[in-house]
């Protein structure tokens, strides 16, 4: 694995009003690999990924991406810097007036002069990497939550990204299906070599998915190690963290 | 006893004074930050309605939604706006046997007043307000975030058509309430108050210059264009989950029904 860096974050603060969020924050991942940015509900782990693909300008600090710092981009040029990421959302975010075949197929018809059969072909495949099959003519109500994830992975894998960023992926989802949604990042790391950071506070899903793992304690991220050495972490609020899940499961 | 209790009531008149300006220098600053919102959105959605890609698609959706979508309900409340202003106005005529006005008084005022403002209710009622709640949970449920890690801008998006059907079809609008507010009040004028057709349709022609036509068109756009920036303004920035979306659409329908007539005055104003 190349260790050339996709990701870094660099000294970033952002406040909301009196509330300091993020304080000082520094990531670094390298191209291809998964970074899981495990912390408690509230710590900001959703407000630096935001960062990360620029919906969100921080107080000061740079986010570096693919070499570029998009901190003082416009939208124009983010919207050039965006066509790198694939996002998947906490609530999968589909969009509920159009079907899983218009979702699924809206970035190609965007950003691509593919063919409607062509583009149904496309559509087919994604689902079915993610056993998803006779659902395109079914809109996101009529979907449970995990079906609507997968839908959502299926949107942000459309156009083979360099970048996927996943928003609690496995929240709110059976054992069976977190299991099929962490493969799902596994495989696409795998057979597409893309970059991924995942945001969780699932501690089983982030040390099978995890190259490194990065714990956003108080704005700042205090560790960034891979599993098995995170284990070993002595900092105070990784281990009382991590306590809660392999002191039942030691 | 009494000295203490005087200041005692003194100081409270004072605080209560005070939290009263502070209460109105609050709105005043909200409303001003609001009309600063909703002028940096109407500028931003200048600028991308004139840069490719031109989504004509989401333009027409958007143009049968706010105004085919709205034809039968301006025309309903045309029909008997005329209807009541013709019956209404022939009773005052009557009295100075002046029933011959009743054509031209009714036409003045549905093309100049009537249309533009009825229109421009009828549109903020049935299809601001779904635009504001469609956009408000858009935003909430992180859909307006998606198209923008998708790199689409959502103002292009989904503010642009919304904003240029609502500018395009309240005029249109405008003339539908017009032509079933004259049919309405020819049906009540000719029909039951037996005023000859003649006179009512060659008095209207005297009196009705396109003038009044075209200021009923220009504010029905004017209306149009800030009824559908106001709700897409709060349903855009709208924040808290499904109270959050109905507070940003009962606002919405707030500051757009007061935006018409203050709008109309000063648009009435500026053309005469």
């Amino acid at each position: 694995m190349a260790d050339r860096l996709m990701i870094e974050v660099l000294d970033l603060w952002k406040s909301f009003g009196e509330t300091k969020v993020l304080t000082g924050a520094n990531l670094s991942v390298p191209e291809g690999s998964t970074c899981v940015i495990l912390g408690t509900s509230g710590s900001g782990k959703t407000v630096l990924m935001k960062h990360i693909i620029g919906l969100l300008k921080p107080d000061r600090g740079q986010v570096i991406v693919d070499g570029e710092d998009i901190v003082p981009l416009g939208p124009e040029e983010l919207t050039r810097v965006r066509r790198k990421f694939g996002m998947v959302f906490q609530g999968a975010a589909l969009f509920d007036s159009m079907t899983v075949y218009e979702n699924v197929s809206f970035l190609l018809r965007e950003h691509t002069r593919a063919s409607e059969e062509e583009m149904r072909a496309i559509v087919r495949k994604k689902l079915a990497i993610l056993g998803l099959h006779d659902i395109e003519n079914k809109y996101p109500a009529e979907l449970s939550g995990g079906m609507r994830k997968r839908v959502g992975l299926a949107r942000a894998i459309v156009l083979d990204p360099k970048i996927v960023l996943y928003d609690e992926p496995t929240t709110g989802l059976d054992p069976i299906t977190t299991d099929y949604v962490d493969g799902m990042i596994l495989d696409a790391k795998r057979e597409l070599g893309v970059t991924s950071v995942v945001i969780s506070h699932d501690v089983a899903s982030a040390f099978k998915v995890g190259d490194t793992i990065g714990f956003l304690y108080q704005g700042r991220i205090v560790e960034q190690l891979p599993p098995a050495k995170l284990r070993q972490s002595n900092n105070p609020a990784v281990k009382l963290f991590l306590s809660t899940w392999f002191g039942k499961n030691d | 006893m009494a000295q203490e209790a005087q200041p005692a009531l003194s100081d409270k008149l004072g605080r209560a004074a005070a939290s009263s300006i502070e209460s109105i220098g609050r709105a005043v600053i909200r409303t001003l930050e609001t009309l600063g919102g909703i002028s940096e959105l109407a500028w931003s959605v200048v600028r991308w309605t004139i840069r490719p890609p031109f989504r004509l698609q989401n333009l027409f959706v958007q143009l049968d939604f706010v105004g085919v979508g709205s034809i039968f309900i301006v025309l309903l409340t045309g029909v008997f706006s005329g209807m009541v202003f013709a019956h209404q106005s022939s009773r005052a005529f009557e009295l100075f046997n002046a029933e011959s006005l009743v054509g031209p008084t009714v036409a003045l005022t549905l093309t100049r007043e009537l249309a533009p403002v009825f229109s421009a209710l009828m549109v903020t009622m049935r299809a601001v307000s779904a635009m504001c709640t469609e956009l408000g949970t858009m935003r909430v449920t992180e859909q307006v975030d998606a198209l923008e890690t998708m790199a689409v801008n959502p103002v292009q998006y989904l503010l642009v058509p919304r904003v240029l059907a609502g500018l395009i079809m309240v005029p249109v609008l405008v003339m539908v309430f017009n032509t079933a507010g004259m049919a309405g009040a020819y049906l009540i004028s000719v029909t039951i108050k037996g005023i000859s057709a003649g006179t009512f349709i060659s008095r209207t022609q005297q009196w009705l210059d396109p003038e009044d036509i075209a200021e009923g068109l220009i504010k029905g756009a004017v209306f149009g264009l800030a009824v559908t920036l106001i709700g897409c303004y709060k349903g855009y920035h709208a924040s808290g989950g499904a109270k959050g979306v109905g507070q940003a659409t009962t606002e919405a329908m707030v500051a757009s029904a007061v935006a018409i007539f203050i709008l109309d005055y000063l648009v009435g104003v500026m053309l005469h």
